[in-house]
């Protein structure tokens, strides 16, 4: 009573109030999910973006030529077939002759041509770029050194799209699900500058197309009667909702007011596996959370130190209690989870921990570390109160062998800037997502030219192997061998320190059908659809 | 008090370039910059990125393009996100903080005098106690802790309100949030009003007012509020200025997209433009409110004078 009362008089002072006034009466019953996503995404230009909180948007606005079914698997997108020359440098895609922007007009291979550019040229500014690097030319018309126009793209025909690679690169297609090279519409951008991207403007080719984005409210996006898989479709709204407060978020799913959410706050684990039961979805993901260690700096440049540093971390310690279990123990730096390629994992994974200590405590004794003369480590680590306790129990395990281990804590910003700009630091916490579901993904971060190679990790097998690995690019099954040969040198090495794999953890309403749980964490809208 | 108003706006004319200088070298010292994050950009990269939003020119040329933009009222884009630019953000969260603001800031005025001048009426009696107990923990429970409380009672359990979000505006989802905003302030004013209005009711012209034979609600109104009135001016402008311009824990606790998440996320993303728009953003609050403070001074106390 007291609570209709209260509705009541609340609805009557709102139709009073002047400009606050919303009514949401569907004229029909329209299926709309609600999606909860971690953060807003930076843009929606795909050629403007990198993170997954863009791609869960972009993925439903946009086809790229390959897309992934609700099981992250590669399906056809904009191209309905392709076909790959013998010496694998060679893509021919065949768009389908039903592919049409939100406007009507056909998505054409000058399209492609034009985004494929677009993406390269200098002027983008494109913090994705090196995606279409394998392309011949790419890297020279991203640096200046040539024109877009000759990049190695072309229009055979207005439904034939020609892609020349550098060298025979088997995960290029996968490579091409990723956000930045999805196709964008020529004649709306030269036509509207920077606003073609707003609500209103925006012409795309998905299954969706963009109806509103109010920043850090909402992103609202309606099925596009356009798309050649409309029929398909099932949703008719989907409105993204960022919950960067993970408890926030918990709360706005338990009222119904959300009906997915990508994320959850790992220290209530417990009470939520709890309160929502099989709504919950835990699995692995492909991430790995590591420590960056500085190869080339002493004492730091010995590996049989560094070997005894890592296998004296207690990752199964830092997965349950530091973690909540929402991570899983890591000992390679390629997750599992990726089909034909077995890690290669540390030698020390399969002894127990009492064992790993004892190990490593001879090899202290043996380079001359002791109570006299203690081992000091400086753990690096940006702002977040897991990362800090995963670095407070490190300290904790290590001091036992006489490691003294201090830390610094700075921002974001600032903690990859001094790893970027290749400041000094003896330990430094990092992590990395893979862009696409290739092993290449995740090794080519340790290579000696790799902006992200914080450790300094330079080692000529290592190299000669990644080498091979690419030159066999058109025998998969002997690449992956060549690949797993490449990680075993850099995990034998310790070129980084592997700590832990990432997990999935999403929020998943039973009312909800058509999600999948996968690898990639990827679950596009036009697969899902809700009961009532 | 026209020429003065005049005068006051003139003056805060190089107090906004001083400012404006200030934060703009400033937040150039913070080590890393809009373009660090976990997955490094190479430099080739990094160097298109910054040449895009000129960042690759000398710093006093980059300054000097920013006074130029800011004098033409252009804010410039947002580094992390260049869909909108810096007056485009603000022109869409600042009417939520303010609404959200002012509906705060106005309970707390009414309820927390009203509470106040109760209280110093029944100075030292049960009302008193209750008001002062009341208003300590009030002032004391910081925001984070109200709001999740809010949330859970009032949407959770009774489903009264959403958890959050803005729904356009909708008057049920500005509840959750104003009533956190105006809890603590309802508090300080209540405190400041009951001490204001404890003194102002032994002042000699109180006295005579009621050996006059003045009812008790004419004294307490028409005389003693008048002078009881004046530390709360002082303090509601500065408070004015803070809450118009939104709050971070409530904005984010509650999912409302205001501009007070821009104070810190700008600065924590080296947003550089945004840091920019947002300390414009309230300087000038700031100044305005504290200009409005002193007139009202003028218009309740016929002692102050301008002219």
């Amino acid at each position: 009573m007291l609570h209709n009362l209260f509705r009541a008089t609340v609805f009557a002072a709102s139709i009073m109030s002047v400009g606050g006034v919303y009514f949401a009466a569907p004229a029909y019953a329209e299926m709309v999910f609600n999606r909860g996503n971690s953060a807003d995404p930076e843009s929606l230009d795909p050629h403007k973006t990198s993170t997954v909180y863009e791609a869960n948007i972009l993925r439903d606005l946009f086809e790229g030529l390959v897309m992934q079914d609700a099981d992250a698997n590669l399906i056809p997108g904009a191209a309905e077939g392709w076909t790959v020359s013998d010496d694998g440098t060679v893509y021919t895609f065949k768009l389908r002759a039903d592919g049409k922007w939100s406007d009507g007009t056909p998505v054409t291979a000058d399209d492609f041509v034009y985004s494929f550019r677009r993406l390269l040229d200098p002027a983008t500014g494109a913090e994705y770029a090196s995606m279409l690097y394998v392309v011949k030319n790419g890297e020279d018309v991203n640096t200046g050194k040539m024109k877009p126009e000759e990049l190695a793209v072309k229009a055979v025909d207005p439904t034939t799209f020609e892609v020349t690679l550098k060298a025979p690169t088997p995960y290029f297609l996968e490579m091409l699900t990723h956000q930045s090279t999805y196709p964008v519409n020529k004649a709306s951008i030269e036509k509207l500058g920077n606003d073609w991207i707003k609500a209103g403007n925006l012409v795309s080719n998905g299954a969706f197309t963009l109806a509103e984005f109010i920043p850090n409210d909402h992103i609202k996006v309606v099925k596009s009667k356009t798309f050649h898989g409309a029929a398909d479709v099932k949703l008719d709204v989907v409105n993204y909702f960022p919950t960067e407060d993970r408890s926030t978020a918990i709360k706005r799913f338990e009222a119904g007011e959300i009906d997915y959410n990508d994320d959850i706050p790992t220290e209530q684990m417990a009470d939520l596996k709890a309160k929502f039961g099989d709504q919950l979805k835990i699995g692995p993901y492909l991430g790995t959370y590591y420590y960056a260690i500085k190869t080339d700096k002493a004492p730091w440049d010995n590996v049989e130190l560094r070997n005894a540093v890592s296998m004296a971390i207690d990752r199964d310690f830092l997965a349950e209690k530091v973690w909540q279990n929402s991570m899983l123990p890591g000992y390679s730096m390629v997750p599992p989870g990726i089909e034909g390629y077995t890690s290669a994992m540390a030698k020390f994974a399969d002894m127990s921990q009492i064992d790993r200590e004892d190990e490593a405590k001879k090899i202290l004794e043996k380079l001359g570390y002791g109570p006299d003369k203690p081992l000091k480590m400086e753990i690096r680590y940006n702002t977040s109160e897991n990362h800090k306790n995963t670095a407070v129990a490190i300290q904790e395990q290590l001091k036992p062998l006489g490691i003294d281990v201090t830390m610094l804590n700075t921002d974001t910003k600032t903690h990859y800037g001094h790893l970027e700009q290749k400041g000094d630091f003896d330990v430094a916490r990092a992590g990395w997502i893979a862009d696409y579901k290739d092993p290449e993904s995740f090794l080519g971060i340790s290579r000696k030219a790799s902006g992200n190679n914080y450790s300094d990790f330079d080692n000529a097998d290592y190299e000669a192997a990644m080498d091979k690995a690419a030159a066999a690019g058109g025998k998969p099954e002997e690449r992956m061998k060549d690949l797993e040969a490449a990680e075993r040198i850099l995990i034998d090495e310790v070129g980084q320190i592997p700590l832990l794999y990432y997990s999935y953890k999403n929020l998943v309403s039973s009312k909800v059908e058509g999600y999948s749980p996968n690898v990639m964490d990827v679950h596009p809208s036009r697969f899902i659809s809700k009961t009532e | 008090m026209f020429v003065y108003v005049i005068r006051r706006f003139l003056t805060a004319i190089p107090t906004l370039f001083v400012i404006v200088t200030l934060a703009f070298f400033l937040i150039r010292v913070a080590p890393g910059g809009p373009f660090n994050q976990e997955r490094g950009l190479s430099p080739e990269i990094k160097a298109n990125l910054e040449a895009q939003f000129g960042l690759d020119k000398p710093l006093w040329h980059q300054y000097l393009n920013y006074l130029n933009n800011l004098l033409h009222g252009n804010f410039g884009p947002s580094y992390n996100l260049p869909d909108f630019t810096v007056g485009e953000l603000f022109a869409n969260g600042l009417p939520i903080s303010i609404q959200l603001g002012a509906s705060a800031l106005t309970l707390a005025l009414i309820i927390g005098g009203t509470l106040g001048i109760v209280a110093a009426l029944h100075q030292n009696r049960a009302a008193d106690y209750a008001v002062i107990a009341t208003a300590t923990a009030g002032s004391t429970i910081p925001t984070f802790v109200i709001a999740p409380i809010i949330q859970l009672v009032f949407a959770l359990s009774w489903n009264l309100i959403p958890v959050g979000g803005w729904a356009n505006g909708a008057l049920l989802n500005k509840i959750g949030p104003v009533i956190t905003l105006a809890l603590p302030q309802i508090a300080i004013v209540a405190r400041l009003m009951r001490g204001s209005m404890i003194e102002s009711l032994r002042s000699n012209h109180i006295r005579t007012a009621r050996a006059m034979g003045l009812s008790q609600w004419s004294v307490v109104i028409r005389h003693a509020l008048r002078g009881a009135v004046l530390p709360i001016i002082s303090y509601a402008g500065p408070a004015a200025a803070a809450l118009l311009t939104g709050s971070i824990i409530v904005e984010t606790i509650f999912a409302i997209p205001g501009v007070g998440r821009y104070f810190v996320d700008a600065a924590l993303n080296r947003d550089y433009t945004l840091v920019m728009g947002t300390v414009v953003v309230i300087a000038i609050f700031t100044i305005v409110f504290n200009l409005i403070v002193d007139i009202l001074y003028a218009v309740v106390d016929p002692r102050v004078r301008y002219d």
